[in-house]
């Protein structure tokens, strides 16, 4: 996935040169900028959070469509509870990632005990909870305007740890820890196990329909995160246009990240790269001045070229992969013989 | 001699990395039976394949009764008289018996709106059903019938195209002795038709009986030939594998019948009116056996845990134990290993290390952190042990061959401490070297003092094998044979069994039509 990011980022920056003169694309003034950058990174943070969030679920197979709509009804909820009942920000905050929790572990257990469509649940998702936050607000775009009191959660949100934009900085932590979690841990090989094939986990002792749950439990502690810095990134929600579409951005992240929406697959490192790719790109987008209304479309292009290369090299290294192997199994001398009475011996000290 | 009606000549196929098939030949000749043995992976298939139209050969000829034909696709395979009965089913379950017959085919009415001729199907689908022995209304939804039906749907298919050639790869894997006896039978009036028959088998006892001539692959070449006197089983090993096996009955044992394993009025939830009482003793290989869809692999399901049971015990040395998931089985020492290897045994996409110390993998980690270096440790010495033919533990488990799959679902259970390891049909789609292996590896288990449950419907095996057999029948126990009671009449006599009734009365109108 590397490969492909580099790709699209020289491929841009070739692009660009021919026209402009090699000298002007990434020194433009207008991308070098410090204030571009710093935005850059700021929303590679925001949203590479819910993107890792989205990558668990997708690892095990799963799909979460809910998570615009979380985004909505937990920026009214945080909003209301800091602006109107006055809560100290670390309860408000407690309870806005308890709840976020809670919607997860509904999805869970809907999937993994009832055994319904992971689709179809955050779907229900989708609807309910935008019209849910619409309700809650009557419709009403709601905020934390100038208030004081939680200055942190707004720092975290806009300001900068060590000049760097601190949710960027709350990323690249996620990612370490989740690095740890997904590749390292039992739980993480657990994910992969699932998401390879549920019933073979199954059968090898894993309690599986805990296992999806917690993902999906997961997955909500990342985006009730995300949810109070985006919160109070924009300062401001409407409820029937706050997060919208954002699932996709994960979901877009996560895929150009290497993973598989059949389950099974991908990485912390590739969902981090996905997510710069796409902000990258509809950064360039925007400072190139093309019509706002075509950002869909050359997002939706490079996606798809990006997979499509992707499948087309990943065939080509198993191809070579499964050569490989056959000729290692052909130099790899038969040694049946020998391991005949070794093994015996063996087998028989168990037990 | 007769012209032949097919001539394969020099026929190669290269796949990523394998040279499939080198230079293959195959002669047929009118109304003769041959058949295609060779180990897994040998090419059987592949040819049967490009014959079939589903591959196409990279260099060779092909003729069809003595003209040069190029098969790029199933319909000019079909065209020409071939008819291929797949090795896995192809059918479409969500349709019923007669639609999978005529699938593609279907007799149409209507002129141009092309509706389907539903009427004639069924009549039509009657007739070829019959001959293959089936009595089930073509109406019937596919998917209501066993693997054994569905398989018999698949002959009825082929013959109902009218070939001149019919391949069949593997028909009987799953099919019960007397309904391979009466495909035998069947090939034999095929033959009489002037049908030629490719026969492709792993049990060498079908072959004998049924082959005029048999033809070997090893490795993607010609390994040689028989004529009918030649066939013998010795003589076929030796054309599959390139050597004689050493597959010496070894002497029963006789289990301790004070160290077992009680499975007590245990009742499985797919056959909730049959209670299940048998024991498995210390030392010795006991055999489950039946005819397929007789509650065998759902019982040791059961008792695995991935079913909750609706009542009864195991008993571990006189305790009950609790089993409500394969966690919990696990934790007690009882193993499975699975019937399908490759949708419930293995991880196939994971490596051989990540399948091995996947049911323990708290083991295999410092400081809550898997450590690679304790797992490959591990799966080296099981893949020691067990002789796991694989480049390395960091292949894929999907690239290993049957038996060498098998050895690895194996190795995850000899990594933790066994004490009951049941094997669903452990040979199924395991090729003739590695079926003596695994042989000689659950004897080594059963000798170490682990209690071993086999569930089998291959004959040979079972009386082979097992030193004690306890026979089922539609979810019931029907009947247990001690060593010197062995026979295949026995197994079969209890396999059809009436069982004992002292149910219901719905039971025994029901057992009564299926007697009829």
């Amino acid at each position: 996935m590397a490969i492909i990011f580099l790709a699209v980022f020289f491929g841009y920056a070739l692009l660009e040169g021919f026209q402009r003169g090699f000298a002007t694309t990434f020194t433009d003034p207008i991308f070098l900028g410090s204030g571009n950058l710093l935005n850059l990174t700021r929303s590679v943070g925001i949203f590479g959070i819910f993107s890792v969030a989205m990558g668990v679920v997708i690892i095990t197979g799963g799909i979460d469509l809910s998570v615009g709509a979380v985004f909505a009804l937990l920026g009214v909820i945080l909003a209301y509870l800091l602006t109107n009942y006055n809560w100290p920000w670390p309860l408000a905050v407690m309870a806005v990632i308890l709840l976020a929790m809670a919607l997860g572990l509904i999805h869970g257990v809907l999937i993994s005990r009832v055994n319904l469509q992971p689709f179809v649940v955050t779907l229900c998702g989708l609807l309910a909870y935008r019209g849910f936050a619409r309700f809650l607000s009557s419709d009403q775009t709601v905020g934390f305007g100038n208030r004081t009191g939680y200055e942190l959660l707004r720092t975290l949100a806009t300001g900068s740890i060590f000049n760097l934009p601190a949710p960027f900085i709350l990323f690249v932590a996620v990612c370490i820890v989740m690095t740890f979690v997904l590749h390292v841990s039992v739980y993480g090989r657990y994910l992969f196990a699932i998401g390879r094939n549920e019933e073979a986990a199954f059968y090898s002792g894993i309690n599986t329909k805990l296992i999806v749950t917690s993902a999906y439990v997961l997955c909500g502690f990342l985006t009730g995160i995300s949810a109070i810095l985006l919160g109070f990134y924009t300062n401001s929600i409407s409820p029937a246009s706050h997060g919208s579409f954002f699932e996709l951005y994960a979901i877009a992240a996560a895929v150009l990240g290497g993973c598989s929406l059949r389950g099974g697959e991908g990485s912390v490192l590739g969902i981090f790269l996905g997510t710069a790719m796409i902000q990258l790109l509809r950064n360039i987008v925007n400072l190139q001045g093309i019509d706002s209304s075509l950002e869909f479309v050359v997002m939706g292009g490079v996606i798809l070229i990006a997979v499509t290369f992707d499948q087309i090299l990943a065939a080509r290294r198993r191809a070579l992969e499964s050569r490989l192997d056959l000729k290692q199994e052909l130099e790899t001398p038969d040694g049946e013989a020998a391991i005949t009475a070794d093994g015996a011996a063996r087998t028989r000290g168990i037990g | 001699m007769p012209d032949p009606v097919l001539e394969l000549k020099g026929i190669c196929k290269r796949f990523p990395g394998v040279m499939a098939l080198n230079d293959v030949n195959l002669t047929v000749f009118t109304g003769e039976v041959v058949a295609l043995i060779g180990e897994n992976g040998a090419g059987k298939s592949t040819l049967m394949k490009i014959l079939g139209g589903i591959y196409q050969a990279d260099g060779g000829i092909i003729r069809v009764g003595g003209n040069e034909v190029r098969i790029r696709h199933v319909a000019d395979a079909q065209r020409l008289g071939i008819s291929l009965i797949h090795q896995e089913l192809n059918n479409l379950d969500n349709l019923d018996i007669g639609g999978n017959i005529f699938l593609g085919r279907e007799p149409l009415f209507g002129g141009p709106l092309k509706f389907i001729d539903r009427k004639k199907i069924v009549e039509q689908s009657r007739v070829y059903l019959q001959k293959v022995g089936l009595n089930v209304a073509p109406t019937r939804p596919l998917r209501s019938l066993s693997i054994a039906q569905q398989q018999l749907t698949e002959i009825a298919k082929a013959l109902s195209v009218d070939a001149r050639i019919i391949v069949m790869d593997e028909p009987t894997s799953c099919l019960t002795l007397t309904e391979t006896n009466r495909l035998l039978s069947l090939i034999g009036e095929l033959k009489a038709a002037g049908v030629s028959v490719i026969y492709i088998s792993h049990r060498l006892m079908e072959v004998h009986a049924c082959a005029d001539r048999v033809v070997g692959l090893r490795d993607g070449k010609n390994s040689g030939q028989l004529a009918k006197a030649e066939v013998n089983h010795d003589s076929m090993v030796r054309l599959m594998i390139g050597r004689n096996l050493d597959l010496k009955k070894t002497k029963t044992r006789i289990g301790d019948v004070n160290a077992r394993i009680e499975i007590r009025e245990f009742v499985s939830p797919f056959f909730p009116r049959h209670k299940i009482t048998f024991d498995i003793r210390r030392g010795e290989i006991l055999c489950l056996a039946g005819l397929v869809g007789a509650g065998r692999s759902e019982l040791v399901r059961t008792i695995f845990g991935t079913v909750r049971s609706l009542g009864g015990d195991v008993l571990v040395g006189g305790q009950p134990i609790r089993v409500r998931s394969p966690k919990d089985a696990i934790a007690h020492g009882i193993y499975l290993v699975p019937e399908d290897r490759r949708k419930t045994g293995l991880l196939t996409s994971m490596t051989v290390r990540e399948n091995v110390t996947l049911p323990d993998l708290w083991r295999f980690t410092r400081l809550a952190l898997i450590s690679y270096r304790k797992e490959l440790a591990a799966a080296e010495l099981q893949r020691k042990r067990l002789g796991i033919k694989t480049a390395s533990c960091e292949t894929l488990a999907k690239s290993l061959s049957g038996g060498n799959q098998q050895k690895v679902v194996l190795a995850k259970w000899l990594s933790l401490s066994p004490k009951l390891i049941i094997f669903d049909e452990p040979t199924r789609g395991v090729d003739v070297g590695s079926k003596a292996e695994v042989y000689r590896l659950m004897r080594d288990l059963a000798d170490s003092g682990v209690f071993v449950l086999m569930v089998s419907s291959d004959m040979e095996e079972v009386l082979g094998v097992s030193d004690r057999i306890v026979v089922m029948r539609e979810g019931a126990l029907t009947g247990t044979l001690a060593a010197h009671e062995f026979s295949e009449e026995a197994v079969m006599k209890l396999a059809v069994a009436r069982i004992r009734s002292s149910k219901k009365p719905v039971s025994n109108t029901m057992e009564r039509i299926l007697e009829n």
